[in-house]
């Protein structure tokens, strides 16, 4: 246990840096969709969608602050995730290699 | 062996406080209680509504299926009556059955503990599925549903012409009471329990509902969003799942399955857990294998998690894929046989007594292992392209659903009714009620196996007329399991209000929810808080059979 039960208080500059990040990140996934970077689209955009939601969860939702017990339930959560994620993502990257 | 110690304790003399059942008369005091056992009593009530409605449907369909022409109902009208039979059925009876009924009733009292974690998260749990229940009713009124209760794109998104957006939205509602309901009993088992109730000392069921409680909160929110999104798609008309428009519909089914396989597991773990207590009750021993039947329920949540990919072996999934299935869905199969086994090995030299409970969980181990056995057909890659879709999986579904699900669900409805209501049944009807269920579900479903194998497709109101031998076999089975079910629940009926009292542990079963708590139990449950110094089920060594009601 390690005491981290207090609430941790967040300065209010904080969240306003999220919320401007956000907007900021917001702008850069609708600029950079509209400049063709061929089979570089999709990674870009998911990688500010990766930046915008570790925003959310670290900051905004005090998971950063938070005692280890909450921290891990988050990233089993987002391990649960990539299963769906990684199998559903496993047949279709592999219809080509054995024809059925 | 620690057992030269054990004592079975008879349960304390009825308390002077009011049992949970006279702690309050008004409509108030039930519509809005925080107990559990309260809590318990509302869900019986709906679920026993929405299992008839359900259990009717299936009549209905079965009726039509007597003859081979489609005679009493068009085929909009059928694909409505099985659609509507599977939602209400999978929804609103099996995945909330066991847990918000016994789980809800029997969590706290088994560790030892006043209520659940969040008392009033758990009603809030109850009104959900009241409102989800309540659209689904609506969805009924409004002329129903026609998709299947897989709710498929593009049909469902594009093409139907039924109230497809209000179902999705109720299976969304109705989730959510299942997280809260699953998010309760994970913090309740962590946090509440009794001081000395380590884990390796919790009873079986509660290990079962712990993993159910895994299910729940990691697979209900996926299908939530899965259904939600169909929805958007069919009132918005923005391309997800749709072809035409650029989505991908094998791209749902994963979606779908990714919670609707563990959903089985949502339905039977519970049933399994029940049938543990059961089995230990009524050999008089310790279940064979405490610490492996524990952690099979754990190896049955996760790797149930990673073989949905056995729904779409025809479904342009490719071939790796498809072997990865295949395999893990063999694997899956290990835990849900050590189970087996282990109870198998706890009766074997044990004090068996065949009371109700027991010949609903000997059904269930017989039913279970037809119905596992038959899924490792369909987990094969090759065999299942021929089975796919035919009466042959329909069969199996319900063997391992009802067969396993519901006779779970009746075991245990007849082994703590005395806790719950304080009376005792007539054992005799329910005896043979149990037996009418048995060979009435059997008459039902194993002639499906073999129309299946012939090759006789699901969802169909018609069939070619040498099928009809075998089409009235099941018809007739349906009729008998109905008429099963309906004296098993006039019996139980009739026990709740003129029943004979029954003590606190008429079955003289181990366990605190026997021996610490009275029939039916105070409010806060026990006089004392209880302090457990025994593993579970520590039976004494020789003890002549169950001393009786
Ligand atoms: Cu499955």
């Amino acid at each position: 246990m390690s005491g981290h039960t207090q609430h941790h208080i967040v300065p209010l500059r904080h969240y306003i840096g999220v919320f401007v990040a956000l907007i900021v990140l917001t702008a850069a996934t609708y600029l950079t969709a509209l400049i063709d970077m061929g089979p570089l689209n999709t990674p870009v955009a998911m990688a500010i969608a990766i930046v915008k939601a570790l925003l959310v969860i670290l900051i905004f939702m005090h998971v950063k602050y938070s005692n280890r017990l909450i921290q891990t339930m988050v990233i089993a959560s987002a391990l649960w995730l990539m299963i769906m994620f990684g199998f559903a993502g496993g047949d279709y990257l592999t219809r080509g290699w054995i024809s059925g | 062996m620690s057992s030269h110690a054990a004592t079975i304790r008879p349960g304390p003399e009825r308390s002077d406080k009011p049992s949970y059942l006279t702690d309050g008369h008004t409509l108030k005091s039930w519509l809005l209680t925080v107990d559990h056992k309260r809590i318990a009593i509302l869900y019986l009530a709906a679920i026993t509504v929405f299992f008839s409605v359900g259990g009717l449907l299936a009549l209905l369909i079965r009726a039509e299926l007597f003859t081979p022409k489609g005679d009493l109902f068009d085929s909009d009208t059928y694909n409505k009556l099985f659609t509507l039979h599977g939602i209400v059925m999978i929804f609103f009876f099996l995945i909330p059955s066991i847990p918000a009924t016994l789980g809800n009733f029997l969590i706290p009292i088994m560790i030892g503990a006043k209520d659940v974690a969040f008392p009033k998260i758990n009603l809030l749990s109850w009104y959900v599925y009241m409102t989800g229940g309540s659209m689904a009713v609506l969805v009924i009124v409004l002329g129903g549903v026609d998709t299947g209760w897989t709710l498929y794109p593009p049909f469902s998104s594009t093409y139907s012409n039924t109230n497809v957006a209000l179902t999705a939205m109720a299976a969304f509602v109705t989730g959510f009471s299942s997280i809260l309901t699953g998010l309760n009993f994970m913090v309740t088992i962590h946090k509440m329990r009794a001081p000395g109730m380590t884990w390796f000392r919790l009873p079986l069921f509660i290990w079962a509902h712990y993993a159910t409680s895994l299910v729940m909160l990691l697979g209900t929110p996926v299908i939530a969003i899965t259904v939600l999104t169909m929805a958007i798609e069919r009132v918005f008309h923005v391309g997800i799942f749709d072809p035409t428009a650029g989505g991908d519909p094998v791209l749902f089914q994963h979606m779908f399955w990714f919670y609707s396989h563990p959903a089985v597991y949502i339905m039977i773990l519970p049933g399994m857990g029940v049938i543990s207590e059961v089995i230990a009750c009524f050999t008089r021993k310790r279940i064979f294998g405490y610490a492996f039947v524990a952690m099979s329920s754990l190896g049955i949540a996760i790797i149930g998690f990673i073989v949905w990919g056995h729904h779409m072996y025809v479904t342009g999934q490719s071939t790796y894929a498809d072997i990865v299935f295949s395999i893990l869905t063999y694997i899956v199969a290990v835990p849900s046989a050590i189970k087996t086994f282990n109870w198998t090995a706890t009766m074997y030299k044990g004090s068996v007594s065949m009371d109700t409970p027991m010949v609903y969980a000997m059904c269930f181990m017989g039913l279970f292992l037809i119905g596992g056995l038959t899924g490792l057909f369909c987990a094969n890659l090759g065999l299942d392209v021929h089975i796919h879709d035919t009466y042959f999986i329909v069969a199996h579904f319900h063997y391992v659903m009802v067969g396993s699900a519901m006779f779970a669900y009746l075991a245990g409805l007849h082994f703590w009714f005395p806790k719950i209501t304080g009376r005792m049944y007539s054992e005799g009807p329910a005896k043979f009620g149990a037996i009418i269920i048995f060979i009435g579900f059997n008459l039902t479903f194993f002639p499906q196996f073999i129309l299946g194998y012939l090759g006789m497709p699901r969802r169909y109101h018609f069939y070619p007329e040498e099928w009809q031998v075998l089409n009235v076999l099941s018809s007739a089975g349906a009729m008998t399991l109905g008429a099963g079910i309906l004296l098993s629940m006039l019996n139980i009926g009739w026990a709740i209000v003129a029943g004979a009292k029954a003590s606190a542990n008429p079955w003289m079963a181990k366990g605190l929810e026997w021996e610490n708590a009275s029939s039916p139990p105070i409010t806060a449950n026990f006089d004392e808080a209880p302090i457990v110094t025994e593993e579970a089920y520590n039976y004494p060594a020789q003890l002549p059979s169950a001393a009786h009601h």
